[in-house]
């Protein structure tokens, strides 16, 4: 959140070649900050063996409270030889990450065939077989991602699971969800799983032995989730995951309300599998604003730290996914759930009440960067469109008029962070509206009114007219 | 000490001018827009009294300063002679005042007949503009780009990324081969170009003759030593008769430098010289100089030609100096024997540079009428091209531009399309940039210096292929499209070739009008809701109908079909239509189509551009 001139610019490179120029002069500038003592919970060594661990009912299996997300890893351009701006999967970082995890503890690993442009499962199961740990030790989720109407038949969905089987190089998989079920209503959910049979396929698995856990993990409409747990008797849920955090707590989307869906899951007794607790970092990275609110309490704790806290203070949460893309992620996640510190019943309310209203008061589009809209078929970067917008919330660079004060460095820091984040082929103008990424979108985004929305506002910044 | 000023601003202007020659942001135009408007030939053409005035006066002020200082393509090329090691091996030569005045009447003729870019490729500021537009402005952007992503890492917006791209390729070629043609000479021969092909040289030289300041030889001082000849750039001083051609000198000041015996300076009147004891009346050598040299040759001997001819280089050179200052003849001067070899060399290059610099100057001609050759074969390629696309997507109904964007059904999550690149379509009449008035109006007036070109902050300006307006400003929108905020272009045109208009009158101008092509649109060939084009039309010109007459809109955005029931208005198939006294040629419709690589609403030039 830096926020430079061109002057200060100029100074910064200036005093860099400096201090390159004093190092290599053999002055070591670094000494003084070393031998500062870190006193902060959220500094000093990551703690290892201290992890909180939930009970799983059925299996009596103990599951870290910290679960890894395998959607959002890191990616490295020039690993495609076919293609060198292709952004692969950077396997040996993922690797690095997945040892790391499972030193500290970390046992539980969320997965599906849709994630990473399908690329996600191979790499968890590469990832974890190079750890060397028996199977045992860790436990794996994934997911039936049938999503295109394509692979609607059973054959498809029976072929999909036996597939990340392959991947994932294991012959059971501990937890499987119904992947997203709720888009599109009860008619895709009988399409998807009941009609062809495939639920029950899975149930026969789940009594072979092949699938420990059966569950589900719901976006949209609240009737399928109704219906599901309504049938609870006969499909035997073993878990359910959904979306839960303070900003999510009390939500006027019904679907998104995680007060009702967190409620309806407490009262069958199923364990919560929580995702989205940070909302792909939009819990993170918040206005300085927020970022004052919440630091005045604890001023050493870092901002995701209260998010995830919020997520895994109520017990009947199993594991709290988080999809750490960088070692930063995973340690502050680790710290902050090594042991977990619950929150007190007005934390929580302090939370999800004046917290997540100070939050909502923001512009910000609803977007947690999880791709599922991608790839747009006319080439937009749909989610780094909304991602720059939301950056430019919160670092202030929103003009909202020419007589703002900061107008020019605003629409400045706007355009030109535009131009980097999103190529200009991929930028909002290029919508036709067309309307094929509504239906993917698990936060129901008005996707494109919103574009139409972020490429109005660019037109008055580039216009002169806001 | 004249020297040195004249160095300080000449670099001073040279850098300033060449920034703005390759600059995108507008900032260099802010504070020196200036520059380009006040070289010679822009000034003129856009009938700069100022400017010219100005001009004139400091030319019979002070004689050809203005090549010394404020021409960049003068400095350029005492660059390129400064990095040669031996600087000082300059021979006066005669001037070439047939060609001279030949290029001169031609370039009139060529600005008369209203083909601005042939006499452009005769001007020095616009040949100067083409060097730097194509050589220079890509490696400019290049470092731009690399500040850029130095900043990017640091979240600084000081700097930020633009495309480098080929412009045209004929430009490329044009302006490699005439600096390449200008370095040789200009290393060679100094300031031969200048005082050879340059028509404002040539026209400044006129006035220069009848210079209040002036350099002249002291010729009490003078020991004959040559040390100015062989500095003169210009080669335009005889050391021999003392005499300068002042019709080429453009006041350098090397020759004072050089001179030990402080035999050379600046003088107020030609009557100073004729003041010393010299036996040559000075002002009548200055009155005929170029026969005075010949003159005298002739008169001695008839056989002292054929001396000249067959190579007896020192002979011919000494004679006349012998019949001028008698008293110096008998000393023999130090670097006598390094001479003949040197001069010979000289006198041969010299027969034939009327020939290389003639032809020099045609050759790009050639070059580029092949190019444009080329082009117009490549175009018709390509449109046999677009012929054959547009029939293929009229039998597939469509579902080539489908197959493009959608290869197969979404099942992960992630990862981009391909997007085709927009390729140009090609159009009955060219677009032009708006306040360039008329085609007409734009090829008699430009000098295609590219200024406009590289300072197009939007990628749409680029040089003409076309063999009327070669090298000219062209509007294509493959890349951006020209904004209704923006008229830059007609800011910094120095010549008015590119009428300067505000940015309210430059929405009024229609530069062009949009086409619509049924087989290509998304609404038409697939019955895809698009309406980008409409959407993003910045002058309201482009509505939306029902694809048929079935369908009738009622009150409150209602919409019913032929039966007169309601129907859901998302349904009903909507195509663009064109209100052609609304539109003003922008592109914004053409650029942000969906349909790749051709456009399936793109834009037609105007011939004459008119208000809305």
């Amino acid at each position: 959140m830096k926020k430079i001139d061109r002057r200060e610019f100029l100074k910064t490179t200036g005093t860099i070649a400096t201090t390159t120029a004093l190092a290599g002069c053999g002055v070591n500038t670094k000494d003084a900050q070393q031998n500062l003592d870190p006193s902060g919970h959220h500094t000093g060594p990551v703690p290892t063996g201290k992890m909180t661990y939930r009970t799983n009912p059925k299996t009596g299996e103990k599951v870290s409270l910290l679960g890894y997300g395998w959607m959002r890893l890191p990616t490295k351009k020039g690993l495609n030889p076919d293609n060198p701006n292709d952004e692969v999967i950077d396997q040996e970082e993922v690797n690095r990450l997945t040892n790391a995890a499972l030193k500290y503890g970390v046992n539980y690993f969320d997965t599906s065939p849709a994630y990473m442009r399908g690329r996600s499962e191979e790499s968890l199961g590469i990832a974890l077989a190079q750890s060397g740990r028996p199977r045992s030790s860790y436990y794996i989720a994934t997911k039936l991602s049938n999503f295109s109407p394509s692979q609607w038949d059973f054959e498809s969905g029976r072929q999909l699971f036996e597939n990340s089987l392959k991947y994932l190089q294991t012959d059971y998989v501990d937890y499987l969800l119904l992947h997203s079920v709720g888009g599109g209503g009860l008619d895709n959910l009988r399409k998807r799983y009941l009609d062809n049979g495939l639920l029950a396929w899975l149930m026969e698995q789940r009594q072979a032995g092949r699938i420990r856990n059966l569950g589900f993990s719901f976006h949209g409409d609240v009737a399928v989730y109704d219906y599901l747990l309504e049938h609870h008797e006969e499909y035997k849920w073993d878990f359910v995951q959904i979306q839960l955090n303070y900003l999510d707590w009390h939500n006027d989307d019904r679907g998104r309300d995680a007060e009702y869906l967190f409620g309806e899951l407490q009262k069958r007794g199923i364990p919560v599998v929580i995702m989205e607790p940070l909302l792909g970092g939009r819990l993170s990275k918040v206005p300085d604003h927020v970022v004052a609110h919440l630091k005045q309490r604890k001023p050493e704790d870092s901002v995701a730290s209260w998010a995830f806290r919020y997520a895994g203070t109520r017990p009947e949460v199993l594991t709290v996914l988080s999809g750490m893309t960088y070692m930063e992620h995973l340690e502050d996640n680790v710290r902050t759930y090594s042991p977990l510190q619950s929150l007190d019943e007005e934390e929580m309310r302090w939370l999800d009440g004046e917290t997540a209203n100070l939050i909502k008061s923001y512009p910000t589009i609803q977007c947690n960067d999880c791709k599922y809209c991608m790839p747009c078929p006319y080439g937009l970067d749909i989610p780094g469109i909304f991602v720059h917008y939301n950056k430019c919330v919160n670092q202030g660079n929103l003009p909202e008029s020419q007589q703002a004060e900061n107008y020019q460095r605003a629409r400045r820091a706007f355009l030109v962070g535009y131009d980097r984040s999103v190529p200009r082929l991929r930028q909002a103008n290029h919508c036709i509206q067309c309307r094929e990424c509504v239906p993917h979108c698990p936060q129901n985004i008005d996707i494109p009114r919103e574009l139409a929305r972020v490429d109005r506002f660019v037109e008055q910044l580039k216009q002169g007219t806001l | 000490m004249l020297r040195k000023i004249r160095l300080t601003l000449a670099i001073f202007f040279w850098l300033l001018v060449t920034w703005l020659l390759v600059d995108f942001t507008g900032t260099a135009h802010q504070y020196l827009g200036w520059m380009a408007k006040m070289q010679f030939m822009p000034a003129l053409l856009a009938v700069n009294v100022g400017v010219l005035l100005f001009l004139v006066v400091l030319t019979l002020l002070f004689g050809r300063i203005y090549c010394s200082v404020i021409c960049p393509l003068g400095v350029m090329q005492d660059a390129i002679a400064w990095c040669r090691r031996k600087r000082n091996k300059y021979i006066f030569s005669l001037p070439h005042s047939k060609v001279r005045h030949g290029f001169l009447l031609a370039t009139a003729a060529l600005m008369l007949a209203g083909m601005g870019w042939l006499a452009g490729l005769l001007l020095p500021y616009s040949t100067y503009g083409r060097i730097v537009g194509t050589l220079v402005a890509p490696l400019y952007r290049m470092g731009n780009n690399v500040l850029a992503s130095v900043a990017a890492h640091y979240d600084s917006y000081a700097f930020y990324e633009v495309d480098v791209w080929l412009k045209s390729v004929s430009a490329l070629v044009v302006s490699v081969a005439v600096w390449a043609l200008i370095a040789v000479l200009a290393w060679r021969f100094g300031r031969l170009w200048c005082n050879t092909v340059c028509p404002v040289g040539t026209l400044l030289g006129f006035l220069s003759r009848h210079a209040v300041y002036r350099p002249a030889i002291n010729q009490r001082r003078c020991n004959s030593c040559g040390l100015c000849e062989r500095n003169c750039k210009s080669q335009c001083i005889n050391s021999r008769t003392h005499e300068i051609d002042l019709s080429r000198c453009v006041m350098c000041g090397n020759c004072m430098e050089a001179c030990r015996k402080g035999a050379l300076t600046l003088t107020s009147s030609p009557a100073t010289s004729a003041e010393q004891p010299a036996p040559v009346p000075a002002p009548k050598a200055v009155a005929d100089k170029p026969r005075s040299n010949a003159k005298p040759a002739k008169k001695t001997k008839a056989a002292e030609k054929e001396a000249e001819s067959t190579s007896n280089a020192e002979r011919g050179r000494r004679k006349p100096a012998t019949k001028t200052a008698p008293e110096k003849a008998a000393k023999p001067t130090a670097d006598k024997p390094a001479k003949p070899i040197a001069e010979k060399a000289a006198r041969s290059a010299e027969v034939k540079t009327a020939g290389p610099a003639a032809e020099g100057s045609s050759q790009p001609v050639d070059v580029a009428g092949q190019e444009a050759e080329g082009e117009k074969k490549d175009r018709r390629r390509r449109s046999r091209r677009t012929a054959i696309a547009t029939t293929a997507m009229l039998l597939t109904g469509g579902t080539l531009v489908r197959a493009q964007k959608k290869a197969e059904p979404k099942t992960t999550d992630g990862g981009f399309a391909d997007i085709t690149p927009k390729e140009k379509p090609s159009r009955q009449r060219p677009v032009l940039p708006p306040g360039a008035l008329s085609a007409r109006h734009l090829q008699a007036q430009c000098t295609a210096c590219q200024l406009c070109i590289t300072s197009c902050p939007n990628d749409v300006l680029r040089p003409s292929t076309s063999l009327s307006s070669l090298l000219q400003p062209e509007v294509s929108y493959e890349r951006g499209y020209c904004r209704p905020e923006c008229n830059r272009c007609s800011q910094v045109c120095p010549t008015g070739a590119i009428q300067p208009i505000t940015v309210e009158q430059r929405t009024a101008v229609q530069a062009g009008r949009a086409v619509w092509v049924k087989e290509r649109c998304l609404a038409s060939a697939e019955g895809k809701p698009c309406g980008s084009c409409a959407r993003h039309c910045p002058a309201g010109a482009i509505q939306l109908v029902p694809a048929s007459d079935k369908y009738r809109r009622g009150d409150h955005g209602r919409w019913y079909d032929a039966e007169g029931h309601e129907v859901d208005g998302r349904t009903v198939p909507m195509i663009p239509v064109v209100d052609e006294e609304k539109c003003i040629g922008c592109g914004a419709c053409e650029n942000l189509c969906p349909v790749s690589p051709y456009s399936a609403i793109y834009v037609e030039g105007n011939d004459v551009q008119r208000d809305i």
